[in-house]
């Protein structure tokens, strides 16, 4: 999807800078997120990968530079305020309602997808419209028989997956998603794989991986991040054949 | 949730006959001892909201009680005294009328918590603890030493209240109003719990970050459970003060917060009947075992400590097994 880059980008990052104290976490960096594409961030560990997603959901405010969603400065509103201009992030490690069925859990997302008040007096596990909304994201990920488990319950990879039914709830126009293959086997990571490879079609996907043989299936193009600092972004045989890449990453992981 | 229904209403109906038998075979202070928990169940129903939903530990909740026992002390006592509480710009009368008071206790309470809330919700953990337990002693001492409402010495009343139709001062009558009122308000904990504010609140609970995540703000949900836990919890102020004809500051002691705090946990947090069950067994301890020692608290303690370590759940949750998320 390279034509992609000409059409204006979703997601733009520009020139953010992040420092705590003498350590600087991110030094200019800049990256877009066209319609309809996968774009991984890659780096070794201590990169500056978690700073960085922090800035862009907006845990973290960054020192200078700015965050664009669909062509709004979002740089200085918080998570919520971001959530509700369309932007959806899943964890690196699960965080869900562990008190909660799967069920009450993704309703929670279409909750927050409609918006407005919460009535108090109408009992939520009745509402037709959430049900329905909810019911079409476990659908999606797989996770209808469980639905009424508590989610304390599920094992690993199922709580995976309800992380990005979550994230499907809210019908965003970025997925900003944070190492979702980490804890699967070889299997579930190839299946989560398929799932996202046609996942991008409804909204595109800023894909921070550890998991080599998934970005490198799934990126449209890759950004490497080293030290705080985007030393490289191209297409995934660009990224491959990058000799600052297979610097930094020499004695780490290999690159397929 | 089979079985945590029919653990509920059997301590309904036991709160119920237990009375009314009283009542046959004419024994008042019985009566008067179930409506004594009856009121104080409410109040932990009140904490429950915000603790057991919300999972604000707040140890403050003695300034709602308090300021609904006092909104029906003033009120009561310029009514008695026949001299008007403000003359100017416009004439506010003491009122005798239980409705009223109820009303002037809920909205005291709310508005007290709404501004309570706003300040300490900015803190979290211990630091809540704190400064909720700061805001109750702070009104404690003002209630001390501000000499217009008897100061330290409190406020008599020295007829109970009125209701429309009821004669309050039969104890069967007054304990029918307060247990309709507990009724009333574990509906109310009900619909919160079932709402779509409930399940947000649970989320804020459980994990603030998934909640932002999806759009929602985390401090304003707990906000307004806060409130409304403190109207509540007003409301059983109001009625205290009825029960005993008299006010006074103890009502927004630390030692109270406790109080209220320790049905909520020997019931069962965050269980619907937890508080009533913790109310009733704290009322029946304190008669009880007050009889035979007044270092009665001493047993209490033992008790606390033997669900805080082995039943996380609490009493009810002994009874009825760990609590069912509905889906």
């Amino acid at each position: 999807m390279v034509e992609a880059r000409s059409i204006s980008p979703i997601l733009s990052v520009r020139g953010l800078c992040k420092s705590f104290g003498a350590v600087t976490a991110s030094r200019d960096v800049s990256l877009e997120l066209a319609p309809g594409e996968i774009h991984a961030l890659i780096g070794p560990n201590g990169a500056g990968k978690s700073t960085l997603i922090q800035q862009i959901s907006g845990a973290l405010t960054p020192d200078s530079g700015s965050v664009l969603l669909d062509g709004q400065d979002v740089t200085r509103l918080d998570v919520v305020q971001r959530a509700r201009a369309g932007l959806a992030r899943t964890f690196q490690i699960s965080s869900l309602n562990m008190d909660d069925t799967v069920l009450q859990n993704v309703m929670l997302g279409a909750l927050g997808r409609r918006g407005g008040r919460l009535p108090v007096f109408r009992p939520v596990m009745r509402d037709g419209a959430l049900l329905a909304a909810s019911a079409a994201a476990l659908g999606e990920v797989g996770l209808t028989e469980v639905r009424a488990v508590r989610t304390a319950e599920l094992s690993h990879g199922q709580r995976r997956q309800l992380e990005v039914a979550v994230a499907l709830t809210l019908q965003p126009k970025v997925f900003l998603m944070d190492e979702p293959m980490a804890g699967l086997g070889v299997e579930g990571s190839q299946r989560l794989t398929g799932f996202l490879d046609g996942l991008r079609r409804r909204a595109p996907i800023l894909l921070v991986e550890h998991d080599m043989d998934a970005v490198f299936a799934l990126a449209d193009r890759i950004s490497v991040l080293v030290y705080g600092h985007i030393i490289a972004t191209g297409t995934p045989d660009e990224i491959r054949n990058d000799p600052a890449v297979r610097e930094a990453y020499l004695g780490e992981e290999m690159l397929p | 949730m089979q079985r945590e229904t029919w653990t509920n209403l059997a301590i309904l109906l036991g709160l119920l006959i237990v009375p009314l038998w009283a009542w046959v075979t004419d024994e008042p202070f019985t009566i008067t001892l179930a409506t004594r928990a009856v009121i104080l169940a409410i109040a932990g129903v009140g904490l429950n909201i915000a603790l057991g939903l919300g999972g604000l530990v707040s140890l403050g909740h003695a300034a709602f009680f308090g300021i609904g026992g006092y909104a029906m002390g003033v009120l009561a006592s310029h009514a008695q005294a026949y001299s008007p509480l403000l003359e100017w710009p416009i004439l506010i009368e003491g009122t005798k009328s239980m409705p009223m008071i109820w009303l002037v206790a809920i909205i005291a309470g709310a508005l007290l918590a709404l501004a309570i809330g706003a300040l300490s919700l900015r803190t979290t953990g211990a630091y809540f603890i704190m400064i909720t337990l700061a805001f109750g002693q702070m009104l404690y001492f003002f209630m001390i030493s501000w000499p217009a409402y008897g100061g330290e010495d409190g406020l008599s009343i020295y007829v109970r209240n009125g209701f429309p139709g009821l004669n309050t001062l039969d104890p069967i009558q007054f304990f029918a109003i307060c247990f309709t009122l507990l009724v009333l308000v574990l509906w109310l904990f009900w619909q919160v719990n079932r709402s779509a504010f409930g399940l947000a609140l649970g989320s804020a609970r459980q994990n603030p970050d998934r909640l932002r995540a999806v759009g929602i703000h985390p401090d304003r949900t707990l906000l307004v459970a806060f409130t409304i836990s403190g109207a509540v919890t007003g409301l059983a102020g109001a009625l205290f003060a009825d029960l005993n004809r008299f006010v006074s500051p103890t009502m927004f002691s630390w030692q109270t917060s406790g109080e209220i705090m320790v049905f909520v946990i020997l019931g069962g947090v965050g269980r619907l009947m937890g508080p009533v069950f913790g109310a009733v067994l704290f009322v029946v301890l304190e008669h009880v075992l007050g009889g035979v020692s007044e270092f009665w608290h001493i047993y209490l303690g033992a008790i606390l400590l033997g669900v805080v370590l082995f039943a996380r759940g609490g009493l009810i949750g002994l009874i009825a097994g760990r609590a069912v998320a509905h889906g």
